[in-house]
């Protein structure tokens, strides 16, 4: 059985028995919630998506995102007329650099990817501190059509899809695109499967890293932007906390081997929609939030085993 | 031709940690008090005892991220049983055993399911501190007064923690480096494949890696339980990540196969001392975090670039 | 040959970072002994770096003459990081620490010691509750039984007096928070908010994913939901931009009836947005620095005191010592549109 079907059976059963405790769980007004948890779950997935192919991990994300924010978060209090696409820039380009180091540790001083990302997410984590100052960027600093982002968008049957999830699909159908036609997207995938191989037939091992984690920094950067218009602030301390568990949680769900040379964007877009409906429905069915911690810890691990089951079947096949 | 290799990395690290100690001493006001110093160490020993475990881990091609949390579960887990009364000697012995199973867990997980390590200690990382919080809820159980303090107790003029560190230290060098174990672990670190068509029971030696890495979590939860006073769920939160840094700093390739004790112990006193004499020296949190990213960063890609041939394959 | 020198870079440039640092601080004495009649030595240790709130109360602590303060947060609010922390401050030689406890027990042995080595310890708006005896002085924002009270006075008066609320808190173990619910249930007795109906207590553990989530979660779980409270800034914040985007909020583009009305404890910084807009009409918290003057106060004074004791602080007023050795340093605020701007906190 595909990937994808078993994830999507996963979410079926799960919306089921949820809805059937709760019923409101699928009301409108509940699915609203779940699409909104997942705008910064699918763009930091991609980008996330993209380093797993070629075999590697970015743990440092979740310190990108809170940098970026920051960053972006300063430059609209010092010029508070900077239009809205152009934040996104810069916190993309801010992503972009400090996903640019992660690559050239990985590449030039050849550290393995989660050491270098393990040091990056500490040194980012500070320099957040430093530039920052220790101080948050409050809702005042950010203007409204930033923080508009996430109550307008598309509404269809009372369900409102946010532009900010519409960024996250278009990011998702760019890395789509770019994995299935793009010659650097193929390349990740040949890197990832056998970089000997991948070597022999002239793909560059540095250059398909150096793409695939600059782009999930870049990626990072523009969650960090999105963050801001989430959630109407960005703290030093607290944005991006953790995420790096959940995106990476979210990456396998979906299908893509941790080894590298496997993995499919609908898998991880579904990936990001299961832990969305597990989040929501923890809140909705007012589980004790003493044992929400250990629910989603078993959840994942069940996923994590149902696909280490079917490859296995897929292997002695 | 490991062997060979280890004094080298070693004698670095050594160099660094003396500079670094006298560097310290002569600018830092108040950081050369050998009674702070050694009191100190006991808040380093369970990343160290920690990191000797994850250090075998390593070696053999793996990582367990859930070590923390097992601690933190034990450590209620033992918590919960003095508090009911159960003698002190039995808490001990039942606190290591329920930790090694969770170790197990984390092994048979990995090995009848061909999954990675990475994912599955992900996952119970959530369910063992997950577990904690569940059977504590917001309370902290207090640990009875005779089992608290050992961390203010000396043997031979060094505190128990300490002590207990470096005992575990000799053992677990020996363990890795002089037995047929240790040569296994190494084995299936550097190629599995060939570890397989050698007869190696790998699937077995991994079992007992993550055990062990169990075992220690045991150990340190009642350390810690001992340290503190109180068990409580959100204890030591992130120190896996400490502890991953110990090891690699210490020398062990993230892709296994390379690794050693010496190293790890090295590592620990490294980061020890540079956290403590940042402390004293008044330096805010966040530069230190940014210190020790550096520090992970730069000792592990400077020993990179020496060009191990296996650094050209991309991967975790 | 290199291969030396490469490795030995990390460490230095660690040292050099540390030196560099630390060559800022004044170092007027060395040793771990307080020396008498040298500046006196205080540190505060907040919950963690990049709270706006403790940022404030730091904001207490500066300024104060004769007194050489500095601050020192753990990076992740954590009560076994704090423990290394008050260790190398005794180290360095503070002659106070002013803490605001991550555990109301886990650093009690580690206090002790310090107060061993003639350290002054106070607590600084997060108390060791029930063990109290391991600090010299705990010093807290205001009456914690009034402000249980207050909000729910504040929020009856905006809902009628009538109908379902929630509460968003933080941790399920954060001592503040669960003291000032407990009062808030025990008003709810009066008879006054016979008509109020605390439906559910959830928890956004600070976090602003999870608050979101818990507050749209009370949104659909609870359709005849009135009011909510937030006694937490993380938590507030996030239901207002919750109310802010689904436009339910009183006046709200898709209010059902009168909308549901929200208030909570936060600074007026971090909520001013959403004053302005309406999406939060009031909103309480006292003025944080107090707290840090009055404690620079105790330590600089070397303040012996017992409850019933009271002592006079130049420009905040007179206070009395408490049960448990507990001052309260001052005095509620409400927030709204018209008195807002006037704060910057």
């Amino acid at each position: 059985m595909k990937r994808e079907w078993i994830a999507l059976l996963l979410i079926a059963i799960l919306c089921l028995a949820v809805g059937l405790a709760e019923p409101r769980y699928l009301q409108p007004r509940s699915i609203d919630s779940i699409l909104l948890w997942m705008p910064l779950t699918v763009v930091l997935a991609m980008g996330q998506h993209l380093v797993v192919i070629t075999g590697g991990i970015d743990i440092s994300i979740g310190s990108i995102l809170a940098f970026a924010g920051i960053g972006v978060g300063l430059l609209l209090k010092a010029q508070p007329g900077l239009p809205i696409p152009l934040a996104f820039a810069c916190g993309i380009a801010i992503g972009l650099v400090l996903g640019f180091v992660n690559a050239a540790l990985i590449v030039w001083l050849r550290l393995a990817p989660l050491i270098a990302t393990i040091g990056t997410l500490a040194a980012f984590r500070g320099l957040t501190f430093a530039l920052s100052k220790g101080d948050q960027i409050d809702g005042s600093t950010l203007p409204d059509g930033l923080t508009s982002l996430a109550s307008n968008g598309v509404s269809a049957g009372g369900v409102t899809v946010s532009w900010l999830l519409v960024i996250g699909l278009g990011v998702a159908g760019a890395t789509a695109l770019f994995l299935r036609f793009g010659a650097a997207g193929r390349a990740l995938f040949a890197v990832g499967s056998n970089a000997e191989a991948a070597r022999l037939r002239g793909v560059s091992l540095s250059k398909a890293t150096f793409v695939a984690y600059s782009t999930c920094g870049a990626l990072a950067g523009l969650a960090g932007v999105m963050y801001a218009a989430r959630f109407g602030f960005v703290n030093p301390g607290s944005a991006g906390q953790n995420f790096e568990l959940t995106v990476i949680a979210a990456v396998a769900i979906g299908g893509a081997k941790l080894t590298g040379g496997s993995g499919t964007v609908t898998g991880t877009l579904l990936g990001c929609l299961l832990l969305s409906c597990i989040n929501v429905a923890l809140s909705t069915l007012g589980i004790d939030a003493n044992w929400q911690l250990l629910a989603y810890g078993t959840v994942i691990l069940a996923a994590i085993v149902v696909d280490g089951i079917r490859s296995k079947a897929e292997v002695a096949r | 031709m490991r062997v060979s290799r280890l004094p080298w990395d070693l004698m670095v690290l050594l160099g660094l940690l003396i500079a670094g100690s006298l560097l310290a001493s002569f600018f830092i006001p108040g950081f050369l008090d050998f009674r702070y110093l050694l009191d100190t160490s006991t808040l380093h020993a369970e990343a160290g005892i920690l990191a000797l475990a994850m250090t075998f881990v390593i070696v053999s091609g793996h990582i367990d991220l859930s070590i923390a949390s097992n601690m933190v579960l034990s450590a209620v887990f033992a918590g919960l049983m003095l508090k009911s009364g159960m003698n002190p000697p039995l808490v001990i012995g039942l606190t290591c055993v329920a930790s090694t199973l969770l170790g197990t867990l984390n092994g048979v997980l990995v090995v009848l399911f061909r999954l990675p390590s990475f994912l599955v200690t992900l996952a119970t990382l959530a369910i063992y501190r997950g577990t904690a919080q569940a059977l504590l809820g917001p309370k902290s159980v207090a640990i009875p007064k005779e089992m608290v303090g050992l961390d203010q107790s000396l043997v031979a003029g060094i505190p128990w923690p300490t002590a207990i560190f470096v005992m575990l230290a000799i053992v677990s060098g020996l363990l890795l480096h002089r037995t047929v174990f240790g040569r296994w672990t190494f084995a299936v670190g550097t190629n599995e494949e060939a570890a397989v068509y050698a007869g190696l029971p790998v699937a077995r030696i991994k079992i007992w890696v993550f055990a062990l890495a169990g075992l220690a979590a045991g150990i340190c939860a009642l350390l810690i339980d001992s340290r503190l006073g109180v068990a409580r769920h959100d204890l030591a939160r992130g120190l896996e990540l400490d502890v991953i840094t110990i090891a690699v700093v210490g020398g062990c390739a993230i892709r296994g196969g390379k690794g050693s004790i010496p190293g790890t112990v090295l590592a620990m006193l490294l980061v020890m001392l540079i956290r403590t004499a940042m402390g004293v020296a008044n330096v805010k949190a966040e530069y230190q975090l940014t210190a020790i990213g550096l520090l992970l960063v730069l000792a592990v890609g400077f020993g990179g670039l020496r060009g191990s041939p296996r650094a050209t394959k991309v991967n975790l | 040959m290199p291969l030396n020198f490469y490795r030995l870079t990390p460490v230095v440039l660690a040292l050099i970072v540390s030196f560099g640092c630390s060559s800022t601080e004044p170092q007027t004495d060395s040793g771990p002994t307080p020396v008498a009649g040298a500046k006196m030595k205080l540190v505060f240790i907040p919950k963690s770096t990049g709270n706006p709130y403790f940022n404030q109360v730091a904001k207490g602590f500066e300024g104060a003459s004769g007194i050489e303060f500095s601050s020192q947060a753990p990076a992740t609010a954590d009560a076994t990081s704090q423990l290394a922390i008050i260790k190398e401050q005794v180290q360095r030689g503070v002659n106070a620490i002013a803490l605001s406890a991550n555990s109301p027990d886990a650093l009690n042995e580690a206090l002790d010691q310090a107060k061993a080595k003639g350290v002054m310890v106070l607590t600084v708006d997060s108390d060791l509750t029930g063990n109290e005896s391991h600090r010299d002085v705990g010093i807290l924002p205001t009456n914690f039984k009034k402000i249980g009270p207050a909000q729910i006075e504040l929020l009856g008066s905006q809902i009628g007096y009538e109908g379902e609320f929630a509460i968003l808190s933080a941790t399920t173990d954060a001592p503040n928070q669960n003291a000032w619910i407990e009062t808030m249930k025990t008003e709810l007795k009066n008879p006054k908010y016979a008509k109020m109906k605390l439906v559910e207590i959830v928890y956004g553990d600070d976090e602003p994913q999870k608050s979101s989530t818990e507050a749209e979660a009370l949104l659909t779980k609870h359709p005849k939901l009135r009011g909510i409270i937030s006694p937490t800034s993380v938590g507030l914040a996030a239901a207002a931009q919750v109310l802010d985007n689904s436009g339910l909020y009183p006046g709200g583009a898709k209010a059902t009836g009168q909308g549901i009305v929200l208030t909570g404890l936060s600074t007026p910084n971090q909520m001013k947005k959403f004053v302005e807009k309406g999406v939060v009409a009031s909103f309480q918290l006292w003025d944080p620095a107090d707290m840090g003057v009055i404690a620079t106060h105790i330590a600089s004074n070397k303040l012996t005191l017992k409850p019933g004791d009271s002592f006079e602080v130049p420009g905040k007023g007179k206070f009395t010592v408490e049960e448990n050795n507990v001052v309260y340093a001052g005095q509620l605020l409400t927030f709204n549109k018209e008195n807002i701007g006037k704060y910057d906190f």
